[in-house]
């Protein structure tokens, strides 16, 4: 009988995909089958539309102990019997829908990633896009999100030590919540997801399963997002003190000599979790599908398999020794059920009392269609790329005036006010707190250290997919070198609009070619990864948001640079460039063209060579011990650089020249690859000697101290009416 | 010494009190679970921060049932030295061992951010290597620690000396705006009558080593290991 467009709408098929099944399977698939497939044939689980752009992405380096898609994340090794993982992983529609719960089990899957690497989970960040919080839905938004992502990250233990959030019009009705979560691996003790032998038990341990979140990888996630508040029921709902001791249980069952793999379970439940398994064992499954613990009566198979009941995860464990492992999960007062066993064979068989209900081949599930595209560069973009930024008029207010409203700007100002909702000092390893360009963790019985960031200017990378990834890239790793690590990895979150469509198709292709240019250029591998597709609302794509996490490497943690300025008489130095101001190209995609003159236009531009040269030669100086203060210049230029460096510092600075004709583009322009240091004036020729060795530009700009903030002899701002914008501008944009 | 630190499934901060008493300060230490109904042989039990039950019914109020309270109970009767800390400190308010209750913070957010902490006791076993006035740099971390109680109650605790910690600012002055959460009386340490319970709202173990922000939060640990000595003589 032929399929209803309902039906196959339901999960998010096409009718030749379907077709693709009927042909694959040799018969038309049974209905639970087609449950099956539209999960695991979801961008979310399947990757259609970015498998063969992701391929392309760098993922060799020395460090890497355990290669990318070999399991659910690359491991780095960081020396000392130490590694890490980490990945960053969306909930951008549960978000939509429902704000707090979406970003709290947003939260919530990401450390099961983690964890189910048999890492402990040290750090979190997050991610967040919204539309501009002059509009009451977006900060119900905002709150619910933040409310979500503290009450679950709170509970659990885990430190929420950095990330960012940015402000446009373009996440108005589809904001992104991306979390990323950072694992400790000591010793090599990796865990596996896969089972071992024919015979292996399958384990369902943590919650037991509902009817919450059935349909949310194929629904919510994977087709265009418009008037879906009726699929509020496809969001789950969290209970992060279930996964605080899950966490617990599960890192202490690996160390229990029967427990062979671990799988968490997010996306599509069940079905994906296991049969991910089944297929990296190389081996079919046998599930029974009753003996699933359920929350409610009355649900059919086909809600048991595709049901997003959180904090549940799968164990592969060796017949016969099954029993420790029962004891342990008791111990935690959480439930463990054998609900299957891995097989000889290529299929998955779900039973359900007693009964064989399906048999069907895992490879054939686990093998989603593949669509490959090539973009034409629309003529739209050029025409943005090719405007006149001169045309754009020099504001009417003072430079000084101008350079509060920046600093109080919702892009800008401190996020202090987020993140103190947030614990970032759990664990006691936070070495630099948020508010910095990076956050730095100390690694307990070791001299290292890692800082981490995430970073993504979504409209650099509207205006030029390639270069502005090139440019997330280069940031994710300028925000590290400023504290002196080593970038040693990176993972993307990709959102994008809707692949179907030209445009984006162009955005995927390019956004992909410039995050490899770019960390080949780096070294640095590419270790995990995210997709989340149509982000679209009211018919409009987002603009291209590959967001970027990065990991570096101190060697020694106690030689680390912060942001704010430090000790009177400390020289200012930029790095990376040779003149104090920026110029009118600098302007490009810049937060003073949007937030003052409300355009998003120009061509951005990145010098990848001079990137990785000054970044080196910042790290040389700090690890040095040469520099006071290091901080990135991003948005709103070097005058914002300056003044937060001050703030942060809480003391004044006085740069040399003012800025003069575009002062404007010369307070406000962003141009790449400039690093803002101080340095105690008998360091400098040490610090110049090292930019130079590097083939480095630099210019020194002027001197910390005082209680004013003074640019040249025509602007000068009493430090206290500096620190009051930019500490208070947050709260004041987004209170109603 | 030797410190028994308190494990409810979902405390998350008795790591970092292990490493603060153990690996900073180099005193023996080890973790006593929830389920266990008799103590070993310790000189100080310390309940530490986390969601103890997860807290979904009021911060506290199931870990008092729990069968190691009823230990610790009995461990603070005989006048051994009990520190909570955060949901520790709330904890010992359900469980009677502390007066008073901790309610939701005024500004209904949690609040993780360094304070300063007026050192408004130095007599205490846990404050004896303070001085009367000085201020403590330690982080707090918590969406519950409005610290209220009935007049009669407040009176009694300042006509005491039990308000061992106020929220200060750095120079130590304690005022409306520098209130984190509403406490009456900028209250985030106090100890019982005998002197041997204390709770507070902020985390000395977080504030251990000067790498990761400041080392103050060792006066508390430090203070129970000196009276710990001096009751051996």
């Amino acid at each position: 009988m032929p399929v209803s467009q309902e039906t196959l709408d339901e999960i998010a098929l096409s009718r030749d995909e379907y077709e693709a099944i009927v042909d694959r399977l040799g018969r038309e698939p049974e209905p639970l089958e087609l449950g099956l497939f539209g999960a695991l044939w979801s961008e979310h689980c399947g990757y259609k539309h970015t498998k063969a752009l992701l391929r392309t992405l760098p993922s060799s380096s020395e460090r890497l102990l355990v290669a990318p898609g070999a399991e659910n994340a690359g491991v780095v090794d960081l020396g000392d019997g130490l590694s890490v993982c980490f990945k960053i992983e969306s909930h951008n529609h549960p978000s939509a829908v429902e704000p707090f719960e979406g970003a709290a089990t947003g939260v919530g899957g990401i450390i099961r990633d983690i964890f189910a690497m048999g890492a402990r989970p040290i750090a979190l960040l997050n991610s967040l896009r919204f539309g501009q919080p002059d509009n009451a839905r977006t900060r119900y938004l905002l709150n619910g999100v933040i409310g979500g992502i503290s009450s679950y990250g709170n509970c659990i233990g885990i430190p929420d030590v950095g990330g960012e959030i940015f402000f446009s019009d373009t996440y108005k009705g589809n904001p992104l919540v991306n979390a990323m979560c950072v694992g400790l691996i000591e010793n090599g003790k990796m865990a596996s997801a896969s089972a071992k032998e024919p015979g292996d038990l399958l384990l369902l341990v943590g919650a037991d399963t509902g009817r919450d979140g059935i349909h949310g990888a194929s629904g919510l996630a994977s087709r265009a997002f418009e008037e879906q508040a009726e699929m509020r029921s496809a969001v789950q709902v969290g209970n992060p003190f279930l996964e605080k001791v899950l966490i617990e249980a599960c890192l202490e069952a690996l160390d229990l000599p029967g427990v062979v793999g671990l799988q968490d379970c997010g996306a599509a439940g069940i079905t994906s979790a296991a049969i991910e398994m089944a297929e990296r064992s190389g081996m079919g499954l046998k599930l029974l599908i009753d003996e699933v613990p359920r929350r409610e009566e009355g649900m059919t198979p086909y809600e048991v398999m595709l049901s997003e009941s959180q904090e549940r995860m799968l164990l592969a464990v060796t017949p016969g020794q099954e029993g420790p492992v029962f004891d342990l999960f008791k111990k935690w007062d959480l439930d463990a059920t054998i609900i299957g066993n891995f097989e000889l064979g290529e299929n998955v068989r779900i039973y359900d009392e007693g009964v064989e209900i399906t048999s069907t081949p895992v490879i054939t599930l686990t093998d989603a269609p593949e669509y490959k595209f090539t973009g034409v560069k629309p003529e739209w973009l050029t025409k943005l790329q090719n405007a006149d930024l001169s045309a754009n008029p020099i504001p009417s207010e003072s430079p000084a005036d101008l350079l509060l409203k920046m600093l109080a700007a919702p892009n800008i100002a401190s996020r202090f006010p987020i993140y103190r909702q947030y614990d970032y000092h759990v664990q006691t390893n936070t070495v630099v707190e948020p508010g910095g360009d990076a956050a730095v963790l100390r690694l307990k019985g070791s001299k290292r250290g890692i800082a981490v960031s995430t970073d993504c200017n979504g409209r650099i990378c509207y205006l030029d997919p390639e270069i502005g990834t090139a440019i997330a890239v280069a940031e994710a790793c300028r925000n590290l070198s400023v504290t002196g690590a080593t970038p040693v990895a990176l993972t993307d979150g990709l959102n994008f609009g809707n692949p179907e469509t030209p445009d984006v198709q162009f955005q995927l292709t390019e956004s992909i070619a410039g995050m490899s240019r770019a960390a080949e250029a780096f070294e640095i591998p590419i270790v995990s990864g995210n997709a989340s597709l149509y982000n679209q609302s009211q018919g409009t794509d987002i603009f291209p948001t590959p967001i970027i996490g990065s990991l570096g490497l101190l060697e020694d943690v106690e030689k680390h640079a912060t942001a704010g300025f430090k000790s009177d008489g400390d020289v200012i130095v930029l790095l990376g460039t040779d003149s104090t101001w920026d110029d009118i190209d600098g302007i490009a995609g810049s937060e003073y063209l949007d937030f003052i003159h409300g355009k998003v236009e120009g061509q951005p531009k990145l010098d990848i060579d001079l990137e990785i040269r000054t970044q080196a030669a910042c790290r040389e100086a700090i690890t040095g011990e040469l520099i006071a203060s290091a901080h990135d210049v991003s948005d709103g230029g070097v005058a914002v650089a300056i003044a937060e460096s001050a703030v942060i510092g809480e003391i004044g600075a006085s740069i040399k020249s003012a800025p003069e004709e575009r002062w404007d583009a010369a307070m406000f322009g962003e141009s790449q690859s400039r690093i803002l240091v101080s340095v105690k004036p008998e360091n400098l020729a040490a610090v110049e000697a090292i930019t130079a060795a590097n083939n480095v530009p630099s210019v020194v700009i002027g001197s910390v101290g005082g209680d004013t903030l003074s640019l040249g002899d025509s602007i000068s701002l009493p430090l206290a009416d500096v620190d009051d914008a930019w500490k208070n501008g947050f709260s004041r944009a987004t209170s109603d | 010494m030797k410190f028994g630190i308190v494990v409810f499934p979902g405390t998350w901060s008795e790591k970092d009190t292990h490493h603060a008493v153990n690996g900073v300060l180099g005193q023996d230490a080890e973790y006593i679970w929830h389920g266990d109904e008799a103590l070993g042989q310790y000189d100080a039990i310390i309940i530490p921060g986390g969601f103890s039950y997860g807290d979904y019914l009021r911060s506290g109020a199931i870990a008092r049932f729990s069968p190691v309270m009823e230990a610790v109970q009995q461990f603070a009767d005989k006048g051994g030295p009990v520190l909570g800390i955060c949901n520790g400190f709330q904890v010992l308010c359900e469980s009677g061992l502390l007066p008073g209750v901790l309610m939701r913070n005024d500004h209904l957010e949690f609040r993780c951010i360094w304070t300063d902490l007026k050192v408004e006791n130095d007599s205490t076993m846990f404050t004896s290597k303070a001085t009367a006035g000085e201020t403590l740099h330690i982080p707090m971390s918590h969406g519950e620690g409005n610290y209220q109680a009935d007049e009669a109650t407040i009176h009694r605790l300042e006509g005491n000396g039990q308000i061992v910690l106020r929220y200060a600012d750095s120079s130590g002055n304690v005022t409306v705006d520098i209130n984190p959460n509403g406490s009456i009386n900028n209250i985030a340490g106090i100890v019982n009558e005998r002197g041997n319970v204390m709770g507070m709202m902020p985390h000395p173990e977080k504030a251990s080593e000067k790498l990761i922000g400041g080392d103050d939060g060792n006066v508390i640990f430090s203070s129970m290991i000196e009276s710990f000595a001096a009751s051996l003589v």
